[in-house]
């Protein structure tokens, strides 16, 4: 067993099951009517957030959409602050006024959730011009679901990045589906990595249930990128388990289908390969959700009991407030 | 007992079985039963040619609905929410509202939209404004907004007879009202609003989901001894204000309810319509309430205050009568 290589696994572990264990506290707590408005889960997908964002430095950007739990606590975002959010508290990192769809940490450059499909995009344009501009070597990553694909937006935003050789790294969450609307009934060609080379951009299909792999594709754009050669595009091969929002009944999948990739599961898949390679005893797995259960219950308490912002505030950060 | 979205699938229905032009497309409408569950159970019934999940291309599917209505279909066009209208905005006023006219009449563009509108269910900034207020700023357009059961079944019909653009703004909080509504409802007029209740003392005017709070603040009215008389505008563009300037002229006092934001609102123009036509008839100045001017909060409180509410319309009512308190 290489420890280093141990303590890697152990780390990218830690951050599924953190990702996993909010997003399970996060179904009971709507349904106790403590955190409302639209909730879109990331249960399945947890590898490409931690992929991705391990990929990156503290420097790079994130521009994100209103499925961002994930990427926000993969990105550094305490869990209390993304907790106190969905609680509409002062102690949220949107001050309550964005809840889950809108979490946003600017000094963490995490540039928000966004809940316009294909909205994002253009920002991380934007925000990869004036890098360009500064002749600076961040890259901004970009996540985007397979539905944004059909939106015009991602065609100009390809196609202004590739012309402009713009430091941005387009990750693409293929999960197959854009609500109840299936990859193949809504795109006339269903391989996204080809789509995006089309505009003349290096382009990988990557497994978005290997956490491990989805790294090395995200080092390996990375480099690219900041040696200059322009944009990046990412297809994430991934399932969403659950259904597209707690509205939504999930009558348009398969069970089968869901049971499949189930058995494909990033958190299980990655303890497998560690126990295989005597990594992970049994002791230190316990040990581990021990931890996250505990970080999770303090959110949890932390945010119940922050503090509301005053109404009459409610007119605050409309424009800049002079200091 | 019928719910408002029930009534609204029951005026597709029978669109769709009345005249074999009639299409639905729209993200999401077919497979997954809409994203408010009203097209439910329509796909199974028509057939996905006639009900049309589209990819999410909101300019491409709308514009396509444009070229569609002007090629002798009458489609129904279902766009999620106002918010997402905005990606098809270009395709709503440079092509829909605008054909007619270019073409020197010799274009039509018979087609209805359909969309969400309106706060009140904590989903933050992108998903909660009311921008009807903006498309009843573009001519060539008509702009209704069912308030009531009997509109959400029988605005449809009568867009559809309409041989120009048409915009249906449904208020996402009302999808789970119920009540009673006739088994032979049928369409309804369109080019006038309407009384819901009557009233001597003070007009309130409104409509779509601020109709609800204003019969309310009118109970509590009532209760203080103050007769309010509520219309609901029903038609935003071109608005009937026959209706509203007629009851002022009776109440000599008004109170405009918007859920848009207040400055350059629909609220504006009604406000001003009252002034340039019943100047004389006026015992106060006429007062809004509106959203407040940001953009809409998620945290419950924030967004009920930043919403129109009975408590405000209440007080604004009190204030165009007794002159304040
Ligand atoms: C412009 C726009 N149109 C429609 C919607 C409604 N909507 C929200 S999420 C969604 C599906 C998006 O699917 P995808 O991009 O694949 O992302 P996923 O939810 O699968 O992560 C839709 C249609 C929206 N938010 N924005």
């Amino acid at each position: 067993m290489n420890t280093a290589i141990a303590k890697y696994h152990t780390d990218l572990l830690r951050q599924m099951v953190r990702i996993r264990k909010f997003e399970e506290i996060c179904v009971e707590l709507y349904s106790a009517t403590k955190i409302r408005g639209f909730l879109h889960l990331y249960v399945g997908e947890e590898a490409v957030a931690v992929g991705v964002l391990n990929g990156l430095t503290a420097d790079d950007a994130v521009v994100s959409t209103y499925r961002e739990h994930g990427h926000a606590l993969a990105r550094g975002l305490s869990m209390q602050s993304v907790m106190a959010e969905m609680f509409g508290r002062t102690s949220g990192c949107s001050r309550g006024r964005g809840g889950s769809m809108h979490l946003f940490d600017v000094k963490r450059r995490f540039y928000g959730g966004n809940a316009i499909v294909g909205g994002g995009l253009p920002l991380a344009v934007g925000i990869g011009l004036a890098d360009r501009l500064r002749d600076s070597v961040r890259v901004t990553a970009c996540f985007f679901g397979d539905g944004a694909v059909a939106e015009g937006e991602f065609h100009e935003c390809m196609n202004l990045a590739a012309l402009w050789k713009l430091p941005v790294l387009f990750c693409c969450e293929n999960n197959r589906y854009a609500m109840g609307t299936a990859l193949a009934r809504a795109q006339a060609q269903t391989d996204l990595a080809l789509r995006a080379s089309s505009y003349g951009m290096p382009a990988w299909a990557v497994d978005g249930m290997d956490v491990v792999a989805v790294e090395e594709a995200t080092r390996r754009a990375v480099e690219t990128i900041r040696g200059g050669a322009g944009p990046c595009f990412l297809e994430l091969r991934t399932y969403r388990f659950r259904a597209h929002s707690m509205y939504d009944s999930d009558r348009y999948r398969d069970k089968a289908e869901i049971a499949r990739w189930k058995e494909r599961d990033p958190i299980d898949a990655l303890i497998r390969r560690m126990q295989t390679a005597g990594e992970l005893t049994d002791d230190a797995l316990k040990a581990l959700h021990r931890e996250v259960d505990d970080e999770l219950q303090r959110a949890v308490a932390a945010a119940d009991a922050g503090p509301l912002e005053p109404a009459g505030d409610l007119t605050r950060f409309v424009y800049a407030e002079q200091s | 007992m019928t719910t408002y979205r029930e009534a609204l699938r029951e005026g597709i229905r029978d669109a769709m079985r009345r005249d074999d032009r009639v299409f639905l497309m729209g993200e999401d409408v077919g497979a997954y039963g809409g994203c408010f569950g009203v097209s439910l159970g329509l796909l199974e019934e028509f057939g996905p040619d006639r009900i049309r999940d589209t990819p999410l291309s909101e300019s491409a599917f709308v514009g396509a609905g444009i070229g569609a209505a002007m090629a002798g279909m009458r489609p129904i066009v279902e766009i999620m929410t106002v918010n997402f209208s905005l990606l098809a905005l270009d395709q709503i006023l440079n092509n829909a509202a605008t054909l007619r006219h270019m073409s020197g009449g010799q274009v039509g563009v018979p087609l209805v939209i359909r969309m969400t509108t309106g706060a009140g269910r904590q989903l933050a900034a992108q998903h909660s404004h009311s921008l009807e207020g903006w498309f009843a700023h573009i001519p060539g357009l008509r702009i209704v907004a069912p308030a009531t059961l009997e509109d959400a079944r029988g605005m449809l019909w009568t867009a559809l007879l309409d041989p120009d653009p048409v915009l249906l703004f449904e208020n996402g909080a009302l999808y789970p009202m119920a009540g009673d509504l006739a088994a032979d409802a049928g369409p309804v007029d369109i080019d006038h609003a309407a009384v819901r209740r009557p009233g001597t003392d003070m007009t309130l005017v409104t409509y779509g989901g601020s109709l609800g709070k204003c019969l309310d603040a009118a109970g509590q009215l009532a209760a203080e001894g103050v007769s309010a008389e509520v219309i609901d505008l029903r038609t935003l563009r071109p608005l009937d204000d026959t209706t509203f300037v007629e009851s002022v002229r009776r109440t000599h006092r008004a109170v405009v309810v918007d859920e848009g934001w207040r400055t350059g609102s629909l609220s504006a123009e009604v406000s001003a319509r009252i002034t340039e036509q019943a100047f004389e008839d006026l015992d106060a100045p006429v007062e809004r309430v509106c959203s407040a001017e940001v953009p809409m909060p998620y945290a419950k409180h924030l967004e009920d205050a930043a919403l129109p509410q009975p408590a405000g319309i209440v007080a604004a009512a009190r204030k165009v009568v007794n002159g304040g308190g």
